[in-house]
């Protein structure tokens, strides 16, 4: 058995395996608000919100944007189902500030037929994005 | 007989198309491959969906729940995946039987989604209701668009203009068999519950409800069904034309041998005629 300080976290995507590796924590933003994960978690199923994924690997840290989808935490390990995540390295900036500015404005602007749900979660991910490259 | 001109025609033809199912073959085993991979690829994402919203239904149990129930209309909404090309053996016509040769359907309370032009084509010709038909999506598949679908199709579930949800693609087993398969989205179907209380004594808790979790989780349960549907199925359907191509060209090869014979004895028995030509002309003149 490995370090009892360990535990496994895998996240997938629709098309690829996005990360598989021991770590010593992961923190995230659920509906019910953020949450940290240590080794040893009871049992829980999660619905993920957009925002900042922490990796914390025993030598390394590691930042993703994590946008939808949700986590099933286990004592052993954490399996996060993400429909869109992206590394740092994937994201472009340019794109994420105008799609801050548009959401924004449609939040500030007061069009009758504005879908506020959607263009909150436009926002959030927006900043999510511009967080996560800072 | 067929004069050596007619055969030499045909012969060069049949060439022709063989050269031509050849390419395709070798075209649709290198789409083969690469569709059979990104099926591979996403199949961990399904299987743990697939697990995950099993294992909270199991144990929720029959809870009253929107998605669990059929709504009150009596129409149907199939999804039906097809390709856009022909050629590929019966992969779009075992999909389209499935939904037209169905027991319990009848015609009028069908709606029909298609991915894949052959299919629209098919429903159309045979007069039922096609709703939407999207033929992008089946050349290259995306999770945003099957999350799209999705999207409309709970919408008009929510309304009350569809009460029940099939998906109708084919399943990719290996390279030679695809097996047609029709698989029901909505209501959800509860398995039965396994109260085998194996290695899972551990109560999974959620955060929110239960009811709200699966508002959540339902959605993006179906939206990854189609996707691994979208996936399968274009891995199918390549592998399906790849064994078409492949028995076309060995097709092509026996006719051209059988004419390779039959020209070579149409050649000799026009030698043997024109000597007896001349043999007998030339006793005549002696």
């Amino acid at each position: 058995m490995a370090d009892k300080n360990e535990f496994l976290l895998r996240i997938i995507t629709p098309d690829r395996v996005f990360y598989e590796n021991r770590v010593d924590m992961v923190e995230f933003n659920t509906t019910e608000g953020e949450i940290g994960v240590l080794p040893g978690h009871i049992p829980m199923t999660v619905i993920v919100k957009p925002g900042i994924l922490h990796i914390s690997e025993p030598e390394d840290e590691k930042k993703a944007a994590l946008h939808s989808g949700f986590a099933e935490i286990l004592p052993e390990g954490v399996t996060i189902l993400a429909e869109i995540i992206e590394w740092p390295g994937e994201i472009d900036e340019d794109r994420a500030k105008s799609a801050r500015e548009r959401a924004e404005k449609r939040l500030s602007g007061k069009a009758p037929n504005t879908d506020i749900a959607k263009a909150e979660t436009a926002l959030q991910r927006a900043l999510a994005r511009i967080e996560v490259l800072k | 007989m067929a004069s050596m001109r007619d055969i030499k025609r045909r012969k060069s033809s049949i060439q022709g198309t063989q050269q031509i199912t050849k390419a395709m073959k070798l075209v649709s085993t290198v789409k083969l491959q690469r569709a059979r991979a990104s099926a591979e690829r996403s199949k961990g994402y399904f299987t743990c969906m697939y697990d995950t919203v099993n294992s909270i239904l199991q144990r929720v149990g029959h809870i009253d729940h929107k998605y669990l129930a059929s709504g009150a209309s009596s129409k149907k909404a199939v999804i039906v995946i097809t390709a856009n090309r022909g050629l590929a053996g019966g992969y779009n016509s075992n999909v389209i039987k499935l939904v037209t040769r169905h027991p319990e359907w009848r015609k009028e309370d069908l709606e029909i989604y298609c991915l894949g032009t052959k299919g629209r084509d098919a429903f159309v010709r045979g007069g039922y209701f096609v709703r939407e038909c999207d033929a992008e999506v089946v050349e290259s598949p995306l999770y945003k668009d099957a999350a799209a679908l999705c999207d409309r199709l709970l919408t008009s579930f929510a309304e009350g203009e569809i009460g029940e949800i099939y998906l109708a693609y084919t399943n990719f087993k290996n390279t030679v068999s695809h097996i047609p398969t029709l698989l029901q989205l909505l209501p959800v179907e509860t398995p039965e519950a396994e109260y085998t209380e194996k290695e899972t004594s551990a109560i999974m808790n959620f955060e929110p409800e239960d009811s709200e979790a699966l508002d959540m989780l339902i959605p993006k349960y179906m939206t990854s069904l189609i996707y691994g549907a979208l996936r399968e199925s274009v891995a199918s359907e390549n592998g399906a034309r790849m064994q078409a191509m492949d028995n076309a060209t060995s097709n092509a090869e026996e006719i051209i041998s059988d004419l390779t014979l039959k020209y070579n004895r149409a050649r000799q028995g026009s030698i043997t005629q024109e000597l007896t030509e001349i043999i007998a002309g030339a006793e005549a003149l002696g």
